[in-house]
């Protein structure tokens, strides 16, 4: 009942709006009116915004790229609205980028050539928990944090756990492949994702993988996750639960030296130790976490390990104790162990506050994200030191030291003149040795527009092709948020895409 | 082409830019998902572990390698990967059958083991997907796509896998008439094999927990320590956990069983009837073949859609 008076309602205001011309939601890009009017005829006033408001905040994610426009902004209440809006876009000739909270690193968000914008923030419901198969069906808005309280009184969670997960939705997490600090032991997105209800850019719905323990066909659930948003949109996602360890022992190693520090952590690797998680805060980003957020780091350390072990009782305890020993026997200055939950969580306190509290130390930040062999830690560590030394800047490090990946700060003051050309510059360098080092270009944060002229460098004509290959085999009109991943060469399609919308679309 | 080696672009050069090719692994498999199309040539990938370094647990093998050398080179440094081990089965033909173990509880599905890839793909060329590292996000995951693709898509010739630390203490045990449930919560339970009456189940771990495991079972109902899981019968099923640990009662006609609890395989003596595939995946499934492979030549006759 409630639905038929709203779609009346929906209605009247459609036909409404079309005779008289929008007075109510000014758009200030009278070229969209008519894109806007069928956008509002399909899913409701209340869920379509052109306002420069809208757009504006829809133009950009956490990166530090500047160069998004959004066209008109739409809040999908279901799947159907996402079908019904991406079928306006596509009568307009307009590409469509879909948006979580806007909390990515890579630009991946930020919208290329006035799409309609798709926030996803409204669907943000658990659709679906179901214990016996050990799966939450969930809608894609959904903030990470939010599905793991809503878990909690079944003892599971959900065990992606990125540093923004206050704030990321799990829609954003599925087009990322996002990972976190336990994804050392437990995996990174795509391990925990079983099935994707998918909208495709020719607007028909399909389900990508199921509950069975081995669907039929190609893995078209694991080519879709970590596609930023380039193969279709998600619309409900079937996560995996965790079981909560029955025992966890969070530590903090302290070192007088960096190496010895990076040194361990290949030392706990190669002792067959996999701990759920082993994190390192070099000295400066230490100092800026404890005059932040007083978690209790050692100010005079090189470098600090917060290194968590779970599992069964028994295990824990001869884990942690091995882990004691191999720091003693690497110069550790100091080994502890916290002594409740409280102190556990105000040592993890310290780890998700880290960019937070940077802006304490410099007014901007550019973190990076690279991963290489947890083999080459110490070397790349002092390499990372001597290019920032080099372009005389400030680096505070924090990473997932456990799987190799790299978050390197390079914190600086926009307002000097010529600093921003030296943090990009630095960035670079540290791009191309994590590369020439074995690595990769990143390791949870995507490539979005950040990194997309870089994947040349770490992939060869053919490679890129093959995954052209993949992204076109979804969406063959490149409509989906065209422009990012795929360096210029191999998004002929793309370019076709962003000129139409161009096209249809210039505002002044 | 730097990180290609002699080896990867011999097999390159034998598969060619056209014809119909089909590999040859062990042939454990070789009718999952439909024969190879008659007559078509026949070639082999590559053998031999090209770098292992346990600090890194990753190993870069070439596809052609039996499972079984693979895993005798890596318990000598403690390890193992998560493939499944089939007499004279090798790496590439596990990862393209996609097949998880009958331990996956421990050691985790196929589909995540794959962290790069060295392949041929159908025009002749030699093509590299994902990264040397544990942890990539760097473009497209072509690595999931093709565990369990049959090889129709591209022909894998050499692949960096995960390993996984074999546990201090492995000891298979049966208990009689138990709720597998129950030794499904078990922590260190890496396999919980059913067959309606009795569980089986692979504890690994440290040696405290696997005992305190043991006691746990020992509640159960009889137990007693076996040298390994129950023969198995012949068909694969895949279903979901939630069917598998109800297959008893649902499943009449498939005859004797034996399911693999919290994963949803079961193992059955009738071969699982296929069910339906909505269009809009079947489409899907066709548009990735027809853009990887354009001419078909890769693996003809076989496609995963048919699996099992």
């Amino acid at each position: 009942m409630a639905s038929t008076l709203a779609s009346a309602t929906r209605r009247v205001l459609g036909s409404r709006r079309r005779g008289t011309r929008d007075t109510t939601r000014p758009s200030d890009n009278p070229a969209d009116a008519a894109l806007v009017d069928d956008l509002i005829e399909a899913v409701g006033a209340d869920r379509v915004r052109a306002d420069t408001a809208a757009r504006y905040l829809a133009s950009r994610d956490a990166s530090i790229y500047r160069d998004g426009n959004a066209g008109p902004v739409c809040y999908p209440g279901s799947t159907s609205d996402v079908v019904a809006c991406i079928k306006v876009a596509s009568r307009h000739g307009r590409a469509v980028s879909p948006r979580g909270a806007g909390t990515g690193l890579a630009g991946g968000a930020a919208p290329l050539g006035q799409p309609v914008v798709l926030s996803m923030t409204r669907m943000d419901k658990l659709l679906e928990l179901d214990l016996d198969n050990g799966v939450a069906w969930v809608q894609p808005g959904m903030v990470n944090l939010d599905l793991t309280r809503a878990l909690a009184p079944y003892g599971v969670h959900y065990a992606p756990d990125p540093s923004s997960q206050a704030a990321c939705t799990i829609g954003g997490n599925v087009a990322n492949n996002s990972g976190g600090p336990h994804c050392l032991a437990y995996g990174v997105t795509s391990a925990h994702v079983l099935a994707v209800e998918v909208v495709l850019s020719d607007a028909s719905v399909v389900t990508l993988g199921d509950l069975t323990a081995e669907p039929v066909g190609y893995d078209l659930r694991g080519a879709f996750v970590g596609s930023e948003g380039m193969c279709g949109i998600a619309t409900a996602v079937a996560v995996r639960l965790t079981p909560n360890p029955s025992a966890v022992q969070t530590m903090l190693l302290s070192f007088g030296d960096v190496s010895d520090a990076a040194a361990t952590v290949s030392a706990i690797i190669a002792a067959g130790i996999v701990p759920a998680a082993i994190e390192m805060l070099d000295q400066r980003c230490v100092v800026a976490v404890e005059d932040f957020a007083q978690a209790g780091y050692p100010r005079d350390a090189a470098a600090v390990l917060l290194v968590e072990v779970d599992g069964a009782t028994g295990g824990v305890a001869i884990a942690s104790e091995k882990v004691a020993a191999i720091a003693w026997s690497h110069q550790a200055m100091n080994v502890h162990t916290a002594a409740d939950e409280a102190e556990r969580a105000r040592l993890w306190k310290g780890r998700k506050s880290a960019f937070g509290a940077v802006a304490n130390v410099m007014p901007d930040y550019y973190l990076h994200d690279t991963v290489v062999p947890r083999t080459r830690l110490v070397e790349v560590l002092e390499r990372i030191y001597e290019i920032v030394e080099r372009y005389d800047l400030m680096v505070l490090n924090v990473f997932h030291a456990g799987d190799g990946n790299l978050h390197p700060i390079l914190a600086y003051d926009s307002r000097v003149p010529g600093t921003e050309e030296r943090v990009h510059a630095a960035g670079r360098e540290i791009i191309e040795m994590s590369l020439d080092m074995g690595g990769a270009l990143s390791g949870e944060h995507g490539i979005g527009v950040e990194k997309r002229d870089h994947m040349a460098r770490m992939f060869s004509e053919v490679d890129l092709e093959q995954q052209n290959r993949l992204r076109a085999s979804f969406d063959p009109y490149c409509r989906m948020n065209p422009g990012k991943v795929m360096p210029s060469a191999h998004s002929c399609s793309d370019i076709a895409a962003l000129r139409a919308s161009d096209a249809s679309g210039v505002w002044g | 082409m730097k990180d290609f080696d002699e080896a990867l672009r011999a097999f390159a050069a034998e598969v060619g830019s056209d014809g119909a090719v089909c590999v040859r692994g062990g042939a454990t498999r070789w009718s999952l998902g439909g024969e190879p199309a008659p007559s078509t040539r026949e070639v082999q990938a590559p053998a031999g572990v090209v770098e292992f370094e346990p600090a890194e647990m990753t190993v870069r093998v070439r596809a052609g390698t039996p499972v079984a050398e693979l895993h005798e080179k890596l318990a000598a440094a403690g390890q193992r990967t998560a493939l499944p081990e089939r007499a004279g089965s090798t790496v590439g033909g596990a990862l393209m059958a996609g097949e998880s173990s009958i331990a996956r509880l421990g050691l985790g599905p196929v589909r995540d083991a794959l962290l790069q890839a060295r392949y041929v793909c159908a025009d002749g060329r030699l093509a590299s997907a994902g990264a040397g590292t544990v942890k990539n996000v760097s473009g497209f995951d072509l690595c999931r796509l093709l565990v369990g693709s049959l090889g129709t898509l591209g022909l894998v010739g050499e692949v960096l896998v995960r390993t996984v630390p074999v546990g201090e203490s492995e000891r298979w045990v049966r208990v009689r008439n138990a709720d597998p449930a129950e030794a499904r919560s078990c922590f260190t339970a890496a396999s919980v094999l059913w067959d309606g009456n009795d569980v089986w189940a692979l504890l690994s771990g440290y040696e405290v927990d696997v005992d305190d495991d043991l006691g746990r079972l020992e509640g159960l109902g009889a137990c007693e320590e076996v040298a390994g899981p129950p023969e198995l019968p012949a068909h694969r099923w895949s279903c979901s956990p939630a069917e598998a640990a109800a297959f008893a009662s649902s499943n009449g006609a498939a005859g004797p069983f034996v399911a693999e609890i919290g994963v949803g395989v079961v193992h059955a003596s009738e071969p699982q009837l296929p069910g339906p595939v909505a269009p809009g995946v079947a489409e899907l499934n066709r548009r990735f073949k027809e853009r990887f492979d354009p001419d078909g030549r890769l693996n003809p006759g076989r496609d995963p859609l048919r699996k099992p």
